[in-house]
Protein backbone atom coordinates (compact mmCIF):
# COMPACT_ATOMS: atom_id res chain seq x y z
CA UNK A 1 0.00 0.00 0.00
CA UNK A 2 2.59 2.56 0.67
CA UNK A 3 4.29 1.91 -2.38
CA UNK A 4 1.54 2.90 -4.34
CA UNK A 5 0.85 5.62 -2.13
CA UNK A 6 3.01 6.93 0.65
CA UNK A 7 0.43 8.76 2.50
CA UNK A 8 -2.23 6.25 2.45
CA UNK A 9 -2.26 5.39 5.98
CA UNK A 10 -1.51 8.86 7.02
CA UNK A 11 -2.94 12.21 7.31
CA UNK A 12 -2.51 15.94 8.14
CA UNK A 13 -1.30 14.73 11.64
CA UNK A 14 1.12 11.85 10.53
CA UNK A 15 0.73 7.78 10.42
CA UNK A 16 -3.09 6.67 11.51
CA UNK A 17 -1.43 3.24 12.36
CA UNK A 18 0.65 2.97 15.91
CA UNK A 19 0.93 6.30 16.89
CA UNK A 20 -1.21 8.78 18.69
CA UNK A 21 -1.03 12.18 20.18
CA UNK A 22 0.98 12.99 23.10
CA UNK A 23 -1.71 14.14 25.58
CA UNK A 24 1.09 16.48 27.18
CA UNK A 25 1.56 18.41 23.87
CA UNK A 26 -2.36 18.59 22.94
CA UNK A 27 -2.83 19.67 26.54
CA UNK A 28 0.29 22.58 26.82
CA UNK A 29 0.26 24.21 23.45
CA UNK A 30 -2.17 26.27 23.64
CA UNK A 31 -1.27 27.88 27.03
CA UNK A 32 2.58 27.98 26.39
CA UNK A 33 2.18 29.70 23.13
CA UNK A 34 -0.35 32.33 24.88
CA UNK A 35 2.33 32.92 27.50
CA UNK A 36 4.85 33.09 25.04
CA UNK A 37 3.13 35.73 22.95
CA UNK A 38 3.03 37.54 26.53
CA UNK A 39 6.84 37.30 27.07
CA UNK A 40 8.18 38.20 23.61
CA UNK A 41 7.17 42.00 23.47
CA UNK A 42 9.17 41.94 26.64
CA UNK A 43 12.71 41.53 24.66
CA UNK A 44 11.78 44.43 22.41
CA UNK A 45 13.04 47.74 23.23
CA UNK A 46 10.45 50.66 23.32
CA UNK A 47 11.48 53.83 24.63
CA UNK A 48 9.78 56.39 22.24
CA UNK A 49 6.20 54.46 21.69
CA UNK A 50 4.55 50.75 22.37
CA UNK A 51 5.61 49.14 19.22
CA UNK A 52 3.14 46.03 18.90
CA UNK A 53 -0.31 45.42 20.20
CA UNK A 54 -0.14 43.05 22.96
CA UNK A 55 0.77 39.77 21.72
CA UNK A 56 -0.86 37.35 24.44
CA UNK A 57 -4.00 38.64 24.13
CA UNK A 58 -3.93 38.41 20.14
CA UNK A 59 -2.72 34.40 20.63
CA UNK A 60 -5.73 34.26 23.08
CA UNK A 61 -8.77 35.60 20.62
CA UNK A 62 -7.10 33.18 18.01
CA UNK A 63 -7.04 30.65 20.08
CA UNK A 64 -10.30 30.96 20.99
CA UNK A 65 -11.48 31.92 17.72
CA UNK A 66 -10.01 28.93 15.79
CA UNK A 67 -10.37 26.51 18.10
CA UNK A 68 -13.60 27.02 20.20
CA UNK A 69 -13.94 25.04 23.10
CA UNK A 70 -10.31 24.58 23.83
CA UNK A 71 -9.65 26.68 26.16
CA UNK A 72 -11.76 26.64 29.34
CA UNK A 73 -14.21 29.79 29.52
CA UNK A 74 -12.52 30.79 32.88
CA UNK A 75 -8.62 30.75 31.12
CA UNK A 76 -8.66 33.89 30.54
CA UNK A 77 -7.72 34.64 34.50
CA UNK A 78 -4.83 32.75 34.97
CA UNK A 79 -3.22 34.04 31.71
CA UNK A 80 -3.95 37.29 32.27
CA UNK A 81 -2.21 36.95 35.29
CA UNK A 82 0.71 36.15 33.65
CA UNK A 83 0.82 38.49 31.37
CA UNK A 84 0.23 40.90 33.80
CA UNK A 85 3.65 40.21 35.36
CA UNK A 86 5.69 41.50 32.43
CA UNK A 87 3.50 43.80 30.07
CA UNK A 88 3.75 46.53 32.37
CA UNK A 89 0.08 46.86 32.84
CA UNK A 90 -0.70 47.56 36.67
CA UNK A 91 -1.25 44.02 37.63
CA UNK A 92 -5.21 43.30 37.68
CA UNK A 93 -5.76 44.66 34.25
CA UNK A 94 -5.38 41.69 32.14
CA UNK A 95 -6.83 39.58 34.83
CA UNK A 96 -10.17 41.75 34.25
CA UNK A 97 -9.89 42.18 30.79
CA UNK A 98 -9.27 39.23 29.47
CA UNK A 99 -11.89 37.24 31.52
CA UNK A 100 -14.47 39.91 29.95
CA UNK A 101 -13.23 39.40 26.21
CA UNK A 102 -13.69 35.31 27.28
CA UNK A 103 -17.53 35.98 28.32
CA UNK A 104 -18.39 38.40 25.53
CA UNK A 105 -16.66 35.54 23.01
CA UNK A 106 -18.51 33.08 24.67
CA UNK A 107 -22.07 35.38 24.34
CA UNK A 108 -21.36 36.03 20.79
CA UNK A 109 -21.07 32.55 19.81
CA UNK A 110 -24.01 31.37 21.97
CA UNK A 111 -25.83 33.97 19.75
CA UNK A 112 -24.43 33.44 16.39
CA UNK A 113 -23.86 29.81 16.47
CA UNK A 114 -22.87 29.46 12.47
CA UNK A 115 -19.63 32.15 12.44
CA UNK A 116 -17.01 32.36 9.33
CA UNK A 117 -13.56 33.74 8.88
CA UNK A 118 -14.53 37.14 8.25
CA UNK A 119 -17.10 37.23 11.38
CA UNK A 120 -14.34 35.85 13.59
CA UNK A 121 -11.60 38.97 12.52
CA UNK A 122 -14.75 41.68 12.94
CA UNK A 123 -15.62 40.08 16.31
CA UNK A 124 -11.70 39.83 16.94
CA UNK A 125 -10.86 43.18 15.54
CA UNK A 126 -14.11 44.93 17.82
CA UNK A 127 -12.59 42.92 21.28
CA UNK A 128 -8.94 43.97 20.29
CA UNK A 129 -9.60 47.81 20.04
CA UNK A 130 -11.70 47.84 22.78
CA UNK A 131 -8.84 46.01 24.93
CA UNK A 132 -6.25 48.29 23.07
CA UNK A 133 -8.24 51.53 24.74
CA UNK A 134 -9.34 50.28 27.68
CA UNK A 135 -5.50 49.28 28.63
CA UNK A 136 -4.88 52.41 28.09
CA UNK A 137 -7.07 54.08 30.28
CA UNK A 138 -5.92 51.75 33.21
CA UNK A 139 -2.40 51.66 32.35
CA UNK A 140 -1.97 54.26 35.61
CA UNK A 141 -0.67 57.29 34.13
CA UNK A 142 -3.22 60.19 33.26
CA UNK A 143 -4.21 59.62 29.39
CA UNK A 144 -2.54 62.02 27.04
CA UNK A 145 -3.58 63.11 23.79
CA UNK A 146 -0.21 62.77 22.64
CA UNK A 147 0.06 59.12 24.24
CA UNK A 148 -3.06 58.38 22.20
CA UNK A 149 -1.82 59.50 19.23
CA UNK A 150 1.35 57.15 19.65
CA UNK A 151 -0.71 54.48 20.50
CA UNK A 152 -2.97 54.21 17.41
CA UNK A 153 -0.75 51.98 15.17
CA UNK A 154 -1.15 49.62 17.94
CA UNK A 155 -5.09 49.79 17.21
CA UNK A 156 -4.29 49.33 13.81
CA UNK A 157 -2.09 46.48 13.87
CA UNK A 158 -4.04 44.51 16.17
CA UNK A 159 -6.97 44.62 13.79
CA UNK A 160 -4.69 43.65 10.84
CA UNK A 161 -2.51 41.21 12.73
CA UNK A 162 -5.55 38.64 13.23
CA UNK A 163 -5.57 36.86 10.38
CA UNK A 164 -1.42 36.59 10.46
CA UNK A 165 -2.12 35.09 13.97
CA UNK A 166 -5.20 33.09 13.33
CA UNK A 167 -2.68 31.09 10.46
CA UNK A 168 -0.02 30.35 12.94
CA UNK A 169 -2.63 28.67 15.46
CA UNK A 170 -3.59 26.91 12.73
CA UNK A 171 -0.36 25.74 12.42
CA UNK A 172 0.33 25.24 15.84
CA UNK A 173 -3.18 23.47 15.97
CA UNK A 174 -1.80 20.54 13.71
CA UNK A 175 1.55 20.42 15.99
CA UNK A 176 -0.57 20.12 18.57
CA UNK A 177 -2.42 17.42 17.66
CA UNK A 178 0.17 15.83 15.82
CA UNK A 179 0.74 11.53 15.96
CA UNK A 180 3.98 11.86 17.90
CA UNK A 181 3.82 8.75 20.82
CA UNK A 182 3.91 5.34 20.08
CA UNK A 183 1.90 2.93 20.54
CA UNK A 184 3.09 -0.64 21.60
CA UNK B 1 -18.48 26.74 11.89
CA UNK B 2 -20.62 25.91 14.78
CA UNK B 3 -19.24 25.40 18.39
CA UNK B 4 -18.99 21.65 19.06
CA UNK B 5 -22.15 19.93 20.35
CA UNK B 6 -20.17 19.14 23.18
CA UNK B 7 -20.56 22.13 24.21
CA UNK B 8 -24.95 22.35 24.33
CA UNK B 9 -25.49 21.38 27.42
CA UNK B 10 -29.31 20.60 26.39
CA UNK B 11 -31.44 18.29 29.29
CA UNK B 12 -28.01 16.92 30.73
CA UNK B 13 -27.64 18.40 34.35
CA UNK B 14 -24.66 17.55 34.48
CA UNK B 15 -23.81 19.72 31.10
CA UNK B 16 -25.67 22.41 32.21
CA UNK B 17 -23.86 22.37 35.51
CA UNK B 18 -20.43 22.64 33.77
CA UNK B 19 -21.27 24.99 31.56
CA UNK B 20 -22.79 27.59 34.79
CA UNK B 21 -19.58 26.54 36.47
CA UNK B 22 -17.65 28.17 33.50
CA UNK B 23 -19.55 30.99 33.09
CA UNK B 24 -19.14 31.71 37.65
CA UNK B 25 -15.56 31.20 37.52
CA UNK B 26 -15.01 33.69 34.50
CA UNK B 27 -17.49 35.83 36.25
CA UNK B 28 -15.09 35.16 39.56
CA UNK B 29 -11.85 35.82 37.47
CA UNK B 30 -13.34 39.32 36.39
CA UNK B 31 -14.27 40.35 39.67
CA UNK B 32 -10.63 39.49 40.91
CA UNK B 33 -9.27 41.00 38.23
CA UNK B 34 -10.97 44.65 39.06
CA UNK B 35 -9.78 44.22 42.61
CA UNK B 36 -6.28 43.36 41.99
CA UNK B 37 -6.75 46.12 39.30
CA UNK B 38 -7.77 48.72 41.96
CA UNK B 39 -5.20 47.49 44.58
CA UNK B 40 -2.44 48.22 42.14
CA UNK B 41 -3.55 51.20 41.11
CA UNK B 42 -4.17 52.63 44.89
CA UNK B 43 -1.01 50.54 45.97
CA UNK B 44 1.73 50.62 42.51
CA UNK B 45 4.36 48.80 44.41
CA UNK B 46 1.74 46.41 46.00
CA UNK B 47 2.93 43.37 43.30
CA UNK B 48 6.39 44.18 42.70
CA UNK B 49 7.81 40.80 44.23
CA UNK B 50 5.78 38.91 42.32
CA UNK B 51 6.83 41.22 38.85
CA UNK B 52 10.24 40.99 39.90
CA UNK B 53 9.96 36.93 40.33
CA UNK B 54 9.11 36.98 36.53
CA UNK B 55 11.33 39.12 35.45
CA UNK B 56 14.39 37.36 36.91
CA UNK B 57 12.91 34.52 34.73
CA UNK B 58 12.94 36.74 31.51
CA UNK B 59 16.19 38.26 31.81
CA UNK B 60 18.38 35.48 30.52
CA UNK B 61 16.69 35.80 27.62
CA UNK B 62 16.90 39.55 27.68
CA UNK B 63 20.36 39.38 27.83
CA UNK B 64 20.86 37.16 24.82
CA UNK B 65 18.78 39.50 22.76
CA UNK B 66 20.47 42.86 24.08
CA UNK B 67 23.86 40.98 22.65
CA UNK B 68 22.11 40.33 19.67
CA UNK B 69 20.92 43.44 19.18
CA UNK B 70 24.13 45.56 19.37
CA UNK B 71 25.85 43.02 17.74
CA UNK B 72 23.03 43.77 14.80
CA UNK B 73 23.47 47.94 15.05
CA UNK B 74 27.12 47.41 14.57
CA UNK B 75 26.78 45.65 11.50
CA UNK B 76 24.11 47.30 9.74
CA UNK B 77 26.29 50.67 10.97
CA UNK B 78 29.79 48.94 9.40
CA UNK B 79 27.89 47.99 6.19
CA UNK B 80 26.36 51.99 6.33
CA UNK B 81 29.74 53.11 6.95
CA UNK B 82 30.77 52.16 3.14
CA UNK B 83 28.56 54.00 1.15
CA UNK B 84 28.98 57.12 3.27
CA UNK B 85 32.79 56.85 4.27
CA UNK B 86 34.13 60.13 1.94
CA UNK B 87 31.76 62.64 2.85
CA UNK B 88 31.81 61.17 6.74
CA UNK B 89 35.53 61.68 6.45
CA UNK B 90 35.12 65.51 5.35
CA UNK B 91 32.62 65.86 7.84
CA UNK B 92 34.70 64.25 10.69
CA UNK B 93 37.56 66.49 10.39
CA UNK B 94 35.98 69.76 10.24
CA UNK B 95 33.72 68.61 13.15
CA UNK B 96 37.38 67.70 14.73
CA UNK B 97 38.82 71.27 14.28
CA UNK B 98 35.84 72.27 16.51
CA UNK B 99 36.10 69.69 19.22
CA UNK B 100 39.16 71.05 19.51
CA UNK B 101 38.34 74.37 20.26
CA UNK B 102 35.91 73.63 22.73
CA UNK B 103 38.06 70.77 24.36
CA UNK B 104 39.97 73.78 25.15
CA UNK B 105 37.31 76.19 26.33
CA UNK B 106 35.58 73.45 28.73
CA UNK B 107 39.59 72.95 30.07
CA UNK B 108 39.84 76.65 30.59
CA UNK B 109 36.24 76.12 32.28
CA UNK B 110 37.33 73.74 34.01
CA UNK B 111 40.44 75.24 35.55
CA UNK B 112 38.07 78.14 37.09
CA UNK B 113 35.62 75.36 38.21
CA UNK B 114 38.54 74.00 40.73
CA UNK B 115 39.68 77.28 41.66
CA UNK B 116 35.89 78.55 42.37
CA UNK B 117 35.27 74.78 44.34
CA UNK B 118 38.53 75.06 45.93
CA UNK B 119 37.28 78.44 47.31
CA UNK B 120 34.43 77.00 48.40
CA UNK B 121 36.01 74.15 50.05
CA UNK B 122 33.87 71.52 48.07
CA UNK B 123 35.89 68.19 47.24
CA UNK B 124 34.74 66.60 43.68
CA UNK B 125 34.13 62.83 44.39
CA UNK B 126 33.37 60.46 41.93
CA UNK B 127 30.13 58.43 42.05
CA UNK B 128 30.87 55.04 41.31
CA UNK B 129 28.09 53.27 39.38
CA UNK B 130 26.01 50.45 41.77
CA UNK B 131 26.44 48.50 38.87
CA UNK B 132 26.70 48.54 35.51
CA UNK B 133 23.92 46.24 33.43
CA UNK B 134 22.63 45.89 30.17
CA UNK B 135 19.16 47.23 28.90
CA UNK B 136 17.03 43.92 28.12
CA UNK B 137 13.79 44.66 27.79
CA UNK B 138 10.94 47.06 28.33
CA UNK B 139 7.05 47.08 28.34
CA UNK B 140 6.70 46.96 24.14
CA UNK B 141 3.04 46.52 24.59
CA UNK B 142 2.12 48.91 27.34
CA UNK B 143 1.10 52.97 27.10
CA UNK B 144 3.59 53.11 29.83
CA UNK B 145 7.42 53.18 29.45
CA UNK B 146 9.25 51.08 31.57
CA UNK B 147 12.44 49.42 30.86
CA UNK B 148 14.54 46.13 32.45
CA UNK B 149 17.93 45.62 33.08
CA UNK B 150 19.84 43.08 34.06
CA UNK B 151 20.85 43.96 37.62
CA UNK B 152 19.23 43.76 40.62
CA UNK B 153 18.69 43.51 44.37
CA UNK B 154 21.26 41.40 44.23
CA UNK B 155 23.93 43.40 42.89
CA UNK B 156 23.15 46.57 45.61
CA UNK B 157 20.48 48.04 43.32
CA UNK B 158 17.83 49.71 44.97
CA UNK B 159 14.72 51.61 44.11
CA UNK B 160 14.66 55.41 43.83
CA UNK B 161 18.81 54.84 42.01
CA UNK B 162 19.29 56.63 38.80
CA UNK B 163 19.94 55.09 35.63
CA UNK B 164 22.56 57.02 33.52
CA UNK B 165 24.29 55.54 29.60
CA UNK B 166 26.75 57.27 29.15
CA UNK B 167 25.34 60.51 26.90
CA UNK B 168 23.02 61.23 30.03
CA UNK B 169 19.84 59.90 32.09
CA UNK B 170 17.97 57.04 31.18
CA UNK B 171 15.76 56.90 33.85
CA UNK B 172 14.91 55.78 37.89
CA UNK B 173 14.81 51.91 39.32
CA UNK B 174 10.86 51.91 40.22
CA UNK B 175 11.38 48.28 41.63
CA UNK B 176 14.27 45.27 41.62
CA UNK B 177 14.16 41.66 41.62
CA UNK B 178 16.69 39.46 42.31
CA UNK B 179 19.09 39.91 39.10
CA UNK B 180 16.86 42.35 37.04
CA UNK B 181 15.39 45.94 37.97
CA UNK B 182 12.00 47.80 36.43
CA UNK B 183 13.31 51.35 35.31
CA UNK B 184 11.11 54.18 34.68
CA UNK B 185 12.22 55.95 31.57
CA UNK B 186 12.05 59.35 31.61
CA UNK B 187 9.45 59.41 28.26
CA UNK B 188 6.70 57.83 30.46
CA UNK B 189 4.10 60.45 31.39
CA UNK B 190 4.55 59.86 35.00
CA UNK B 191 7.79 61.02 35.10
CA UNK B 192 9.11 64.46 35.91
CA UNK B 193 12.64 65.15 36.47
CA UNK B 194 13.78 68.70 37.65
CA UNK B 195 16.07 70.13 35.77
CA UNK B 196 18.29 73.62 34.85
CA UNK B 197 19.62 74.76 31.77
CA UNK B 198 23.06 73.58 31.41
CA UNK B 199 24.70 77.25 30.71
CA UNK B 200 22.71 79.02 33.27
CA UNK B 201 20.35 78.69 36.65
CA UNK B 202 17.06 78.48 34.83
CA UNK B 203 15.66 75.61 36.49
CA UNK B 204 12.89 73.65 35.49
CA UNK B 205 10.66 69.78 35.27
CA UNK B 206 10.79 67.78 32.54
CA UNK B 207 7.60 65.86 32.46
CA UNK B 208 7.45 62.47 29.99
CA UNK B 209 4.88 63.40 27.47
CA UNK B 210 4.33 59.35 26.84
CA UNK B 211 5.48 59.98 22.96
CA UNK B 212 9.05 60.22 23.41
CA UNK B 213 9.55 63.67 24.21
CA UNK B 214 9.83 65.81 27.27
CA UNK B 215 7.83 68.98 27.97
CA UNK B 216 9.66 71.33 29.78
CA UNK B 217 8.11 73.60 32.66
CA UNK B 218 9.89 76.28 33.51
CA UNK B 219 9.26 76.92 37.82
CA UNK B 220 9.69 80.71 37.19
CA UNK B 221 7.28 81.96 34.75
CA UNK B 222 7.50 85.24 32.68
CA UNK B 223 9.81 86.03 29.56
CA UNK B 224 10.19 82.25 28.36
CA UNK B 225 14.39 82.29 28.04
CA UNK B 226 14.82 78.85 26.54
CA UNK B 227 16.21 78.43 22.95
CA UNK B 228 15.92 75.93 20.89
CA UNK B 229 19.13 73.78 21.33
CA UNK B 230 19.82 74.63 24.65
CA UNK B 231 21.07 71.81 26.73
CA UNK B 232 19.25 70.81 29.80
CA UNK B 233 20.47 68.85 32.83
CA UNK B 234 19.91 67.86 35.87
CA UNK B 235 19.70 69.96 38.80
CA UNK B 236 20.23 67.69 41.48
CA UNK B 237 17.23 68.83 43.05
CA UNK B 238 14.97 65.99 44.70
CA UNK B 239 18.21 64.60 45.84
CA UNK B 240 17.78 61.53 43.65
CA UNK B 241 20.48 63.08 40.58
CA UNK B 242 23.42 64.00 41.02
CA UNK B 243 23.63 67.46 39.56
CA UNK B 244 24.77 68.13 36.02
CA UNK B 245 24.02 64.90 33.60
CA UNK B 246 22.62 65.81 30.57
CA UNK B 247 18.99 64.93 30.16
CA UNK B 248 17.49 66.39 26.86
CA UNK B 249 17.81 69.33 24.32
CA UNK B 250 15.08 72.04 23.52
CA UNK B 251 13.34 71.33 19.95
CA UNK B 252 10.29 73.37 20.52
CA UNK B 253 9.18 76.60 22.76
CA UNK B 254 6.14 76.74 24.22
CA UNK B 255 4.34 79.64 26.07
CA UNK B 256 5.17 77.88 29.51
CA UNK B 257 8.77 76.16 29.24
CA UNK B 258 9.19 73.59 25.70
CA UNK B 259 9.50 70.26 24.07
CA UNK B 260 12.60 68.75 24.41
CA UNK B 261 14.22 65.87 22.79
CA UNK B 262 16.14 62.82 24.92
CA UNK B 263 19.89 63.13 24.67
CA UNK B 264 20.41 59.19 25.94
CA UNK B 265 17.72 57.19 23.87
CA UNK B 266 17.51 53.78 25.55
CA UNK B 267 16.93 52.33 22.32
CA UNK B 268 20.36 53.37 20.89
CA UNK B 269 22.17 52.19 24.26
CA UNK B 270 23.67 48.69 25.39
CA UNK B 271 25.18 49.51 28.66
CA UNK B 272 23.56 51.87 31.67
CA UNK B 273 25.05 52.22 35.38
CA UNK B 274 22.77 52.33 38.45
CA UNK B 275 24.15 55.06 40.44
CA UNK B 276 23.52 55.63 44.06
CA UNK B 277 20.74 58.31 45.23
CA UNK B 278 22.88 61.41 45.49
CA UNK B 279 21.47 63.01 48.39
CA UNK B 280 20.14 59.77 50.62
CA UNK B 281 19.64 61.44 53.44
CA UNK B 282 17.66 64.20 52.09
CA UNK B 283 15.34 61.20 50.23
CA UNK B 284 14.53 59.59 53.47
CA UNK B 285 13.66 63.03 55.03
CA UNK B 286 11.21 63.82 52.28
CA UNK B 287 10.00 60.50 52.88
CA UNK B 288 9.38 60.30 56.45
CA UNK B 289 7.77 63.88 56.07
CA UNK B 290 5.46 62.89 52.88
CA UNK B 291 4.68 59.85 54.88
CA UNK B 292 2.23 60.67 57.31
CA UNK B 293 -0.07 62.73 54.22
CA UNK B 294 -0.81 59.65 52.78
CA UNK B 295 1.72 60.08 49.63
CA UNK B 296 2.33 56.81 48.66
CA UNK B 297 6.23 56.51 48.46
CA UNK B 298 6.80 54.59 45.54
CA UNK B 299 4.71 57.44 43.34
CA UNK B 300 6.33 57.16 39.84
CA UNK B 301 7.44 61.09 39.85
CA UNK B 302 10.85 61.67 40.92
CA UNK B 303 9.90 64.90 43.01
CA UNK B 304 7.05 66.75 41.73
CA UNK B 305 6.12 68.94 44.77
CA UNK B 306 7.97 72.04 45.02
CA UNK B 307 8.55 71.92 48.25
CA UNK B 308 11.09 69.57 48.35
CA UNK B 309 13.03 71.46 45.24
CA UNK B 310 12.95 74.70 46.86
CA UNK B 311 14.42 72.19 49.99
CA UNK B 312 17.34 71.45 47.94
CA UNK B 313 18.21 74.20 45.52
CA UNK B 314 18.97 75.93 48.96
CA UNK B 315 22.11 74.82 49.51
Amino acid sequence: MERLDPRARSDIYGSRINRAPSPLRANSVPYVTIMLGSVLPVLLIADLMPLMPSLGFLMLLAWRMVRPGLLPLWAGAPLGAFDDLVSGQPFGSAILLWSLAMIAIEMIETRFPWRGFWQDWFTASTIGIVYWLVSLLVSGASLTPEMLLVALPQALLSVLLYPIIARLVAGLDRFRLARARKLN
Amino acid sequence: MAPPSSRRSGFSKKAQYSLFTGYLLAGAGALLGLGLLALSLWQPSAFAPLRGAATDVVAPAGKVTAATRSGSQGFVASIAGYFSAGTQNAELRREMEIARIRLAEADAVKAENRRLKGLLGLSDGDTKPVAVARLIGSTATSGRRHAYISAGAGDGVQPGMPVVSERGVIGRVLETGRNSARVLLLTDSESVLPVRRAKDNIIAFAEGRGDGLLRIRLVNLGVNPLKVGDLMVTSGAGGYYRPGVAVAVIAKITPDGGIAQLIAEPGATNFVAVEPIAQAAAVEALKAEEQPGGKPAASASATSSPSSAVLETAD
